[in-house]
């Protein structure tokens, strides 16, 4: 199963719960998972950036996810 | 308020205008007379940016008024190349990619022009003191400094 | 993956492509837009730091001969509340009110009305007849007395996001951001050795040297089109919609050249205020800012209180770091606390550590990008402490970095793990570097430092056409800040296999090319640059199909080599190569003319790492600072063209050399700039610095077609720890706070 981190300013919206473990096939499905758990999570979710296997996404979509995958949500990068 | 009638000499050709007394020369240059090579940066003298040559002496177009342009000659940016093409110390600044944003290098080319005229030779600190007064926030100014050295370079061998 | 391999065009720095009409006064900037009847526009702002706002009336200026239009906040429709403006923006309502004061001025300099007459002169005269009731308030300057629970509000409705729990008061806090692994206490406990520290360090400004400007004018049909300074013309039209509740596709933006941004022109002051004179006036109207409503009024970047503790064990094995970060906001909710977070650690191999930041509002211009915003305060402060770390051990700085730095596989302290990343070849080719080895000149001392990028990706879109002698065009939107266009002509000749001098590379309006994010985040020659070469990758399909046509073969017998099709090795056609101009001599009979295109979201953008060291001379009588010596060494990936990106770095160094030891926004008691000009807001001259010497590391992004990384914002990260620790070893006063300015110099050498 793929396994998905939370920062912590995402904590209030998975009652504490840092990690999780799913299955899914790529990043869509994934916030339909996490939208079923915890619903209004996803607009929260549209706010932060995603690394999937250590490449950073500022909006993912259709990104697949494998069984193995690490998922961690971060804070959205700017730059100058 | 009525304005003044101005008659001088812009890059070897006659120019007359009207100005507002306490105009500017940068103002009147580039709002009126469209010549806006010569760029803005503070407009109190302190970034070089709008850098001309009044009668072959290095000045900020924003600390000169308009009205004491009258019976001057000034060369501004548009006057450094020549029928022949671009000015050595421009073809500097291209080859040794001595601008980046490009908005302070005409005052630089000026600047350049008038340490040059006077100094055919001058060494780097020379050089980093007489463009004090030009700021450039792009480039750290290192390979401004070359590009003066080359030009320096090209223009005695010119000679 | 890509391979460092021998290109023919990418690695070269030819001439750029616009640069002749840069250096003879020819290239247009957005003051430089002239309309016939053309009005100017002019703002009125406030003249106290904090102060309800209750009432404006203009009747008096609109009455004025020669006055054409005059609006205060009442007059802008748009701006909700809540909604993303865009990159670099914040919340679009924010911007709305800062652009534009609604019922509270909450800065120096903040606008509150605006006028359109037909001289400058007049619209000045027109401003001092707007009439303005303000209540005053107390002025909210300190970062940390603004976190205070009984500090005066900016802004009562702001309660601190991210917090566990919704707090029941509103504070200035608006919001927190923690980021934590493994257990902090248990890893002090392994180390021999514990630093800790707090680091001031006050706002900066980007300094670009072109002031904002642009020019509008409103049609009959009510359809606009704007000239202006942006690095994203796309995102200037959209915040302006949002702002003034008009359509997208009313509204036309044309980017100028543009004379400098470094993050500073991401989001939008003038353009909407000049729109809605322009529609109200029914004439074209052109807004340029003052420097000192440059300094006022746009967006610096923000000013810091860190605080640091760092343990290690005698052989510098870092066991746990402690941050706690606060950055001033401006007057409105957006200090980069994020990504200040995410870096402070990010070059090194950390085990327990625990991050808290903090976004404050205070009664200063609302902050803005300014090259890596929110890392060079943040990694200030570890980089001291790094330093501090290494002398008690008695450990070579480099060493101690080595022996902690991040590479392939380390887990970044925001979660994942680093793919291919150049810190170690950097931390090596410093230690290797002549100046390093060279011995440090007497009385000086010398200071090292590592940095930090992420670099984004985001959205870009190109266009590649071919005309019929087979010369290239490139159509993009991104705004060439600092020489993108040659970048890009370079990838496409690389890719089509054309001379340089054969590609022409255009920036397109909002209604010449598709979308583009902003030029910033070090996205450009990366993301952009993806989208060229898959643009470039479509001519070259087409071409191949049209050259199987044309010779009666299948397309995959057909290869690109050097700029011409031909047959695949095997295929026995008896044909002649077909170049780009052979296809276009008879696209006619095979389609038509050759338009290739790409759109993307970019992923992939590799981190940037840095190495910098400095030799630094203190004058002990003046607290004067001279830079004797500079080395930048950065991973670019790949360096498309080289002297662009050396360039970006000796740039970096010089901003960053200058918030060190000169630049600062200095307030006084009320809350008013005291040195908004150059002459007292101090950049570096040319002759405040030496030559900079950089050296590229190339550690190719396996994400790019030709592994650029992103070089732009980096560079501005070391140089602030550099220069502090230089300062150190040249006096041995340990100084927490930037500037290194004289008087903090000699106060501090004072009181040692």
């Amino acid at each position: 199963m793929a396994r998905i981190v939370f920062h912590d300013q995402l904590l209030p919206a998975t009652n504490g719960e840092r990690e999780i473990e799913v299955t899914v096939e790529n990043y869509r499905d994934l916030l339909v998972v996490l939208e079923a758990r915890w619903p209004g999570i996803g607009e929260r979710l549209a706010k932060s950036a995603v690394a999937i296997d250590g490449q950073i996404y500022q909006d993912a979509f259709l990104e697949p996810i494998a069984a193995n995958s690490e998922v961690f949500f971060m804070s959205r990068i700017e730059g100058g | 308020m009525s304005k003044v009638h101005v008659q001088t000499t812009i890059n070897g050709e006659a120019v007359e205008y009207l100005c507002e007394p306490q105009q500017s020369f940068l103002d009147v240059l580039r709002e009126d007379l469209l010549k806006q090579g010569t760029k803005e940066g503070c407009a109190t003298g302190d970034c070089g940016a709008c850098s001309v040559l009044l009668d072959g002496r290095l000045v900020c177009a924003c600390l000169m008024l308009g009205v004491e342009a009258e019976g001057r000659t000034l060369t501004t940016i548009e006057g450094i190349a020549s029928d022949d093409g671009l000015h050595p110390i421009q073809q500097k600044f291209l080859e040794h990619a001595a601008l980046q944003c490009g908005i302070c290098t005409p005052g630089f080319i000026v600047a350049t022009k008038a340490l040059l005229d006077k100094n055919p030779n001058p060494d780097e600190t020379t050089i980093r003191y007489w463009l004090a007064g030009n700021l450039c926030r792009c480039t750290g100014y290192d390979k401004i400094v070359r590009a003066v050295q080359a030009a320096a370079e090209e223009l005695a061998q010119e000679a | 993956m890509a391979e460092a391999v021998d290109y023919k065009y990418i690695g070269t720095s030819p001439v750029r492509p616009d640069g002749v009409d840069k250096v003879t006064g020819r290239a247009q900037f957005a003051a430089d837009q002239n309309m016939p009847n053309t009005l100017y526009g002019k703002i009125l702002r406030s003249p106290h730091a904090h102060a309800n706002i209750k009432s404006v009336d203009v009747s008096k200026a609109l009455a004025m001969e020669g006055v054409y239009a005059a609006v205060s906040g009442a007059d802008f429709p748009g701006g909700a509340r809540g909604k993303v403006g865009g990159e670099g923006g914040g919340d679009i309502g924010d911007v709305a009110r800062n652009i534009m004061a609604r019922d509270k001025a909450l800065y120096h300099g903040h606008a509150v009305a605006a006028v359109a007459a037909t001289s400058l002169t007049i619209a000045d005269a027109a401003l001092a007849m707007i009439d303005v009731e303000y209540e005053t308030l107390a002025p909210v300057l300190d970062v940390v007395a603004a976190m205070a629970a009984d500090s005066p509000l900016l802004d009562a409705t702001n309660f601190t996001k991210n917090l566990p729990e919704t707090p029941d008061k509103p504070s200035n806090i608006a919001s927190v951001t923690v980021l934590t692994r493994g257990n902090v206490d248990e890893g002090f406990e392994q180390a021999d050795v514990t630093v800790e520290g707090e680091y001031h360090i006050p706002m900066a400004h980007q300094g670009y040297i072109e002031p904002h400007a642009c020019t509008a004018t409103v049609n009959e049909e009510g359809k606009a089109t704007v000239w202006c300074s942006t690095q994203g013309h796309f995102e200037f039209r959209s915040m302006t919609s949002k702002i003034l509740d008009w359509k997208v596709g009313d509204l036309k933006f044309i980017p100028a050249e543009i004379g400098g941004g470094f993050g500073g022109k991401t989001t939008v002051y003038l353009e909407p205020v000049a729109v809605l004179l322009s529609k109200l006036a029914g004439r074209p109207v052109k807004m340029m800012m003052s420097r000192e409503e440059v300094f006022r009024a746009t967006g610096p970047t923000s000013g810091s209180v860190c605080r640091v503790k760092v343990g290690a064990k005698k052989d510098g094995t870092i066991t746990a770091a402690k941050a706690w970060l606060a950055y001033e906001a401006g007057a409105f909710a957006g200090a980069p606390i994020g990504p200040g977070a995410m870096a402070i650690f990010a070059p090194y191999v950390l085990e327990n550590f625990h991050v808290e930041a903090h976004d404050v509002l205070v009664n200063k211009p609302k902050v803005a990008a300014y090259r890596a915003p929110g890392a060079p305060q943040s990694m200030h402060a570890m980089e001291i402490a790094l330093d501090d770390i290494a002398r008690e051990i008695g450990m070579d700085p480099l060493d101690l970095r080595l022996k902690n730095a991040a590479s392939e596989g380390t887990r970044a302290p925001y979660g994942p793990k680093f793919p291919a990343i150049g810190f170690k070849e950097c931390l090596e080719a410093a230690k290797a570097h002549p100046n390093y080895t060279a011995p440090v000149p007497e009385g000086a001392g010398r200071g090292v430092a590592a940095g930090f990028w992420f670099n984004i990706g985001m959205q870009s879109s190109a266009e590649v056409r071919i005309n019929e002698d087979g010369t290239v065009i490139i159509m993009e939107g991104n705004p060439d800040i600092g020489g993108s266009r040659a970048s890009m002509c370079l990838m496409a000749a690389e890719t089509l296999g054309v001379d340089y001098e054969r590609v022409k590379a255009y920036i397109g309006d909002t209604e010449s090319t598709g979308f583009c994010n902003v030029t910033g985040g070090s996205r450009t020659t990366f993301a952009t640059g993806m989208a060229v070469v898959q643009a470039c990758e479509d001519i070259i399909a087409q071409c191949k199909a049209r050259a199987a046509a044309t010779w009666g073969v299948d397309e995959d017998q057909v290869e690109w080599e050097d700029g011409q099709a031909i047959p695949a090795p095997g295929v026995n056609a008896d044909v002649t190569p077909m170049s780009l101009a052979d296809v276009m001599a008879s696209a006619h009979k095979t389609g038509g003319p050759l338009l290739g295109r790409a759109s993307l979201n970019a992923s992939g953008a590799g981190a940037s790492f840095s190495v910098n060291f400095v030799d630094l001379m203190v004058d002990k009588e003046t607290g004067k600072v001279d830079v004797l010596a500079f080395t930048a060494i950065q991973d670019a990936g790949t360096a498309i063209h080289p002297a662009y990106v050396e360039g970006q770095m000796q740039g970096g160094a010089a901003q960053g050399l200058g918030w060190a030891l000169n630049e600062e926004y200095i307030y006084d008691a009320d809350g008013v700039m005291e040195n908004a000009g150059f002459l007292d807001y101090r950049v570096p001259v040319a002759s405040d610095l030496p030559m900079i010497d950089c050296q590229i590391i190339e550690v190719p992004n396996p994400r790019h077609p030709y592994g650029v990384r992103g070089v732009g914002e980096t560079p501005i990260v070391a140089p602030l720890a550099a220069a502090a620790n230089a300062v150190r070893a040249a006096t041995g006063v340990r100084i927490n706070d930037l500037p290194l300015s004289p008087p903090n110099i000699l106060a501090a050498i004072d009181s040692d």
